[in-house]
Parts: C-alpha cells; sequence; structure tokens
C-alpha cells in the first residue's frame, strides 16, 4: 500500500509566560492509503498538537515548528504557503474536532457550512454544491436533508451536529481525515452511533483515518494501528492486537491496568500510575516517562531511550527493551549461578 | 441487606424553565442505600442525575418526595437543623478546577468546612487537623500553603475529596468525581475513594457516565432515563442480564478496551436523540428510542417491579 502522510522527526514548541513548552519532540510516523491509525495519549503528550500542525492550524508565535518533515501526497506541507496550503485543507485532508457545539459557525446555516468548501475546492456552482449538499447530510444519516440545510447549528443537538462537523470534512472526498477526539463530548448511546458512522463511511470512502483518543476502549473498536504518545515523544507503536495482547512500554502496560476490567471484583485494586506528567516547560533529560516508572534505571534518567523494533510491526521507546538490555543465555539460567 | 441507611422516597426535582414550561429532572424516584455501601448512578446526560445527588442533599430544594437519612427525613429540616446535618452528608464536585476557590489556600478552603462546623478549637489545632487530613488523601502538609492553580488535575481532586472528609461525613455523593483526570490518574482516585470508603465506612452515592468504572465502583447500580430510575440492580447482575433495553443499549454502547471482545459484540445502536425532558413521550419514556416499543409503551407507563430477585426494572417486557 501506498503512504500517503509521512511525518519525520516533528518538533513544535509554544512560547509561553513561563518559558517555552517542548510540545512535541521528535515525532515520526506514517499512515498508508485506507488505514485507521489511532495516536492515544493523555492531555498535553501532544497528540492534539502533533495533528493540528498536519493541518498547519497552529499559530505562530506562540508556536513554532522547530524541526521536521510532514510530506503528504508528495508534498512537504511545511513548506507550504498559507494559500497553497488552503488548497489542502478541507480539501484533501478533512478535519473533525472534538466539540461540535464551538467548530461550527453559528450566524451561519448548516447548508452554507458544507457549501464554502465545495465551492471554494471544487468550483461547483451554488446550485450543485447545494445538491452535494443535501446528498452529503443524508449519508451521515441526517433526516428531511432538504429541509434542514437551511437551519442554523442550533437547531441541531450534540450528536447531529457532529454529524454536520463529518459530513463539512467528508465534503471534498478528502484522501485523510484527523478525527481529533470526535465522540468525546457526546454520551456513549451517541458516541456508538457517530462512531458506526464513521466506519461506515471509511469503508465506503477509503479514506485514511488519524483518530485522535483517550479511550482505549474506542482504539479497539475502530483502528487497524496504535501510535502511543508521553510527554511529547512517541514511545511505542504497533498493531492493534501488538498493543493490547504485547505492549512493551511500561506507560502502555500502565494505561491498560489502570482500566477496570469488567470482570474485576472491587476488592482487586486498580493499578495506577503513580505521579503526574512531567513538565514541558523543563522536558526530562532522559526517557520522559521515568518519573513514574517502576522499572526506571540509572540510565532512563539520563539518556532518551531510542526506538526499538520488537517486530515488524511493533517498536518502542524503552530501555528495557533496547537490543543490549535484552535477556542473554547467561540470563536464562546457564551462567546464573557464577 | 442491613437496615437502609438512606432511603428516598418519591424524590421529585421540577425546573421552571419559563413560558409555563416545567423541566421535570427528576420524576418520582425511590431507592434505598445501605450503611457503607455504595450505589452506582447512570445515565446520559442530562438524565437527571446529578440533579438526584445533589437534591438529595439538598443542595436544591426537592419539588415533592422525602430522603431519610439515618431515621431524620432530611427534606423537612429547617435551616439551622439543616446546617448540622451538612455535616453527615458532603458531595465531591466533577471539576476539580471550577470547585475549589481560586483565591484561597488550601489550608482556607479545607479549613473553612472546620470553622463552618466549629470543629477547630484553636488556629494552631486547625492547622494540624488541614494537615493531617491532606496526608490521609496523598497529598504533603506543606500543599496546605498553596492556591488551587499550583495543583495538578488530580491532586486538586484529592483536595475536594479533603474538603468533604474535613467535616467527617457518613454519605457522600460523589458527582462524576473522575471525568475531568485522565486515565491513568482517574484509577488514583478511584483507589482513593475505595480506600478511604473501607478505613472510615462511608456511604457513597456515585453519580457516572463511565459505566465501567461504576461497576468496578458499587455495589447496585441504578440507571436512570429521563428523570425517572429504569432498572436497578446489584452490578454483577445488572451487567450480566440486564433487564431493560435501554441499559441493554447503553452496556452493548461502551467500547471495551479488548480487540478480540470489541470485534465479538454484537452493538446495539439506538437511533435518535434523548427526547426533550420538557415534553417527555407519554407512556415509557424509552418508547420512542426502543427497538421492542409496542402500542402499550406509548398508553401506559410501565410499573418499576421487581423481575427477579433484588433486580428491579420499568419494561413491560422485562
Amino acid at each position: 500500500m501506498k503512504t500517503i502522510l509521512d511525518v519525520q522527526d516533528l518538533s513544535v514548541s509554544f512560547d509561553v509566560y513561563g518559558g517555552v513548552v517542548q510540545a512535541v519532540r521528535g515525532v515520526s510516523f506514517s499512515v498508508k492509503e485506507g488505514e485507521a491509525v489511532a495516536i492515544v495519549g493523555e492531555s498535553g503528550s501532544g497528540k492534539s498538537v502533533t495533528a493540528q500542525t498536519i493541518m498547519r492550524l497552529i499559530a505562530t508565535p506562540p508556536g513554532k515548528i522547530n524541526r521536521g518533515s510532514i510530506v503528504f501526497d508528495g508534498q512537504d506541507l511545511l513548506s507550504l504557503s498559507e494559500k497553497e496550503m488552503q488548497k489542502v485543507r478541507g480539501n484533501k485532508i478533512g478535519m473533525i474536532f472534538q466539540d461540535p457545539m464551538t467548530s461550527l459557525n453559528p450566524t451561519m446555516t448548516v447548508g452554507k457550512q458544507i457549501m464554502e468548501g465545495l465551492m471554494k475546492h471544487q468550483r461547483l456552482s451554488r446550485s450543485a454544491a447545494k445538491k452535494r449538499a443535501i446528498e452529503l447530510l443524508s449519508m451521515v444519516g441526517i433526516p428531511h436533508a432538504e429541509s434542514r440545510i437551511s437551519q442554523y447549528p442550533h437547531h441541531f443537538s450534540g450528536g447531529m451536529r457532529q454529524r454536520v462537523v463529518i459530513a463539512i470534512a467528508l465534503a471534498c472526498n478528502p484522501a485523510l481525515l484527523i478525527a481529533d477526539e470526535p465522540t468525546t463530548a457526546l454520551d456513549v448511546t451517541i458516541q456508538a452511533q457517530i462512531l458506526r458512522l464513521m466506519k461506515d463511511l471509511q469503508q465506503q470512502t477509503k479514506t485514511s483515518i488519524i483518530l485522535i483518543t483517550h479511550d482505549l476502549g474506542i482504539v479497539a473498536d475502530m483502528c487497524d494501528r496504535v501510535i502511543v504518545m508521553y510527554a511529547g515523544q512517541i514511545v511505542e507503536t504497533g498493531t492493534k492486537r501488538e498493543i493490547f495482547r504485547n505492549p512493551q512500554h511500561p506507560y502502555t502496560k500502565g494505561l491498560l491496568n489502570s482500566l477496570p476490567r469488567l470482570d474485576q471484583a472491587k476488592d482487586e485494586p486498580l493499578v495506577p500510575i503513580y505521579g503526574t506528567p512531567p513538565d514541558l516547560i523543563k522536558p526530562p533529560q532522559g526517557c520522559g516517562f521515568c518519573s513514574r516508572c517502576d522499572e526506571a534505571m540509572r540510565i532512563c534518567e539520563t539518556d532518551v531511550p531510542e526506538m526499538t523494533a520488537i517486530s515488524d510491526t511493533q517498536t518502542v521507546r524503552c530501555w528495557l527493551q533496547h537490543v543490549r538490555a535484552r535477556p542473554t543465555e547467561m540470563d536464562s539460567g546457564k551462567g546464573a549461578s557464577a | 441487606m442491613s437496615e437502609p441507611f438512606i432511603e428516598v422516597r418519591g424524590l421529585r426535582k421540577f425546573f421552571n424553565v419559563g413560558n409555563n414550561r416545567i423541566l421535570k429532572a427528576v420524576h418520582d424516584i425511590s431507592f434505598t442505600i445501605a450503611k457503607g455501601e455504595t450505589l452506582g448512578l447512570v445515565g446520559e446526560s442530562g438524565c437527571g442525575k446529578s440533579t438526584a445527588g445533589r437534591t438529595m442533599i439538598r443542595l436544591y430544594e426537592p419539588t415533592a418526595g422525602s430522603v431519610t437519612l439515618d431515621g431524620v427525613d432530611v427534606t423537612k429540616l429547617s435551616k439551622s437543623k439543616l446546617k448540622a446535618y451538612r455535616r453527615k452528608m458532603q458531595m465531591i464536585f466533577q471539576d476539580p478546577y471550577a470547585s475549589l476557590n481560586p483565591r484561597l489556600t488550601v489550608l482556607d478552603i479545607i479549613g473553612e468546612a472546620l470553622d463552618i462546623h466549629g470543629l477547630a478549637g484553636s488556629r494552631a489545632e486547625r492547622k494540624r487537623r488541614v494537615e493531617q487530613l491532606l496526608e490521609m488523601v496523598g497529598l504533603n502538609a506543606e500543599h496546605a500553603s498553596r492556591f488551587p492553580h499550583e495543583f495538578s488535575g488530580g491532586q486538586r481532586q484529592r483536595i475536594g475529596i479533603t474538603r468533604a472528609l474535613a467535616v467527617e461525613p457518613e454519605f457522600i455523593v460523589c458527582d462524576e468525581p473522575i471525568s475531568a483526570l485522565d486515565v491513568s490518574i482517574q484509577a488514583q482516585i478511584i483507589n482513593l475513594l475505595i480506600d478511604l470508603q473501607k478505613k472510615m465506612g462511608f456511604t457513597y452515592l456515585f453519580v457516572a457516565h463511565d459505566l465501567s468504572m461504576v461497576k468496578y465502583m458499587s455495589d447496585r447500580v441504578a440507571v436512570m432515563y429521563l428523570g425517572k430510575i429504569v432498572e436497578l440492580a446489584s452490578s454483577e447482575n445488572l451487567y450480566a442480564h440486564p433487564q431493560h433495553p435501554y441499559t441493554q443499549a447503553l452496556l452493548s454502547a461502551i467500547p471495551v478496551p479488548d480487540p478480540d471482545l470489541e470485534a465479538q459484540k454484537e452493538r446495539i445502536v439506538l437511533s435518535g436523540d434523548l427526547p426533550s425532558p420538557v415534553n417527555p413521550p407519554s407512556g415509557c419514556p424509552f418508547r420512542t428510542r426502543c427497538h421492542a416499543a409496542t402500542e402499550r409503551c406509548a398508553q401506559e407507563t410501565p410499573e418499576f417491579r421487581e423481575v427477579r430477585p433484588n433486580h428491579w426494572a420499568s419494561c413491560h417486557y422485562a
């Protein structure tokens, strides 16, 4: 399969009152055609900044892209002018934001907001754009699309608004769809509707998806591959099965352990990750997770571990998995007594 | 089961939303909680679960019904008597960013609770007590002199918990105490709440929408829909044998963090949105979204009845 997006060594920082926040520190990953990739991590781990940088939605200043490249469809997005970027944004790359209450313009009808992209990017006439907008609204499951199109966002419920946002994002048949916590603001029963819709649409249109979330349940449902971020870095990547069945990074393991299993009894305590994430104004010198890691060693405090391949598809950034730290024959018994 | 410690009977809370329209946020709910028990209260936003919790400890004045705590009807208490009763019932709020006064130090936030109920004699005693409480929830004595903005979300929620603990309550309403926190921090707070319950014998009403956390936390779980309790059972039974179609849909909608289980799972996707509580459907409130709804559901309101031993549901067909 063709690689559609290739991010290399991306670093983004923000100038704030207290110093410079190193929000994204050397992130590299790629997305293939038709693939659904999840980026998981807690707030402040850099997952949303990564997504917004791909869309070039970071305000500079205070933001600053220090290093790296984002190659999309053969073009380095970081070298494009704002005008050239406008041809990509909303056209070849669509985006779904977290909060459907604030990501629509309250003073424009829903129809106008969908038609805007169609007329601008695809040069459709007003009437053709309107026809297509009605089609899109019915496609995302909004009944009576012909009349709903002339209503304003406040006429729609949260779940319906998110459907409108999805219709806008998909209007120009983007090759890549970035969904930043698309269901976090919604109730579980509505979330189930939206996730099913996104899954169906992906199968129909073969769009690649980057799904940003902190809900591991959604990842298990929606994605092929998982990227785990912590403190501005990627700490582990792998297929869905590898991440859930054979996690290698202590943070990934901790994240999975801190969720209650449905069969977990109350007297069996949850295993939390103690402590809090580091302050990225002064990012740790070594591994970002080392202050919360039970297995931290001296080297973890001083040196950032490299990405180590576990399999063809799984990589991890942890000294414990480094080639030189792997168990040898001596560890497995033969030389242990010596 | 032991004597009910808290008994809620026919509790109603209606809000007047103008134009002679009444929003029936809590519409005739009844349940009991035993001493030292945790009752989970789940449902979608707008179903009235937070209002129910707040009305129970009289942060809202109930429209009708009674709440009996330890033999005394809380809804009938006069203002002065209620203040003394508030020592017995406390609340932990959802948003640790909004529920702490940003202009007070932690010492004063927690100390205020002690002052109101006259629990601290001297200043030194007040300080010692606050420090003692902070250590109980995993913070340090030095934290007392700091302001809320100097803490992370998880730490702030610990301060909110400390404030509730300060007056040595017996009953605590936890209103979505973890939903504003990161996954890795949530488990810390849940473990703390369970730990405190074991040590101090608290009775909890645990209001949340995260169903797997509710199952883990609670002894029994009540499911609310449009201001009514539609199902109530022990947490094992509710999750293993949900009787009400709404509970079934709600449970099937939670994504499970396990790719194999997720692939096998049959998901009931509810169509449509929650109807407006200002103008709820006739008969069974859930019938507009229910796959099994019939004529009867539109005409008769289903009775809340015991469908299996200790398992209550309000559905004609359960």
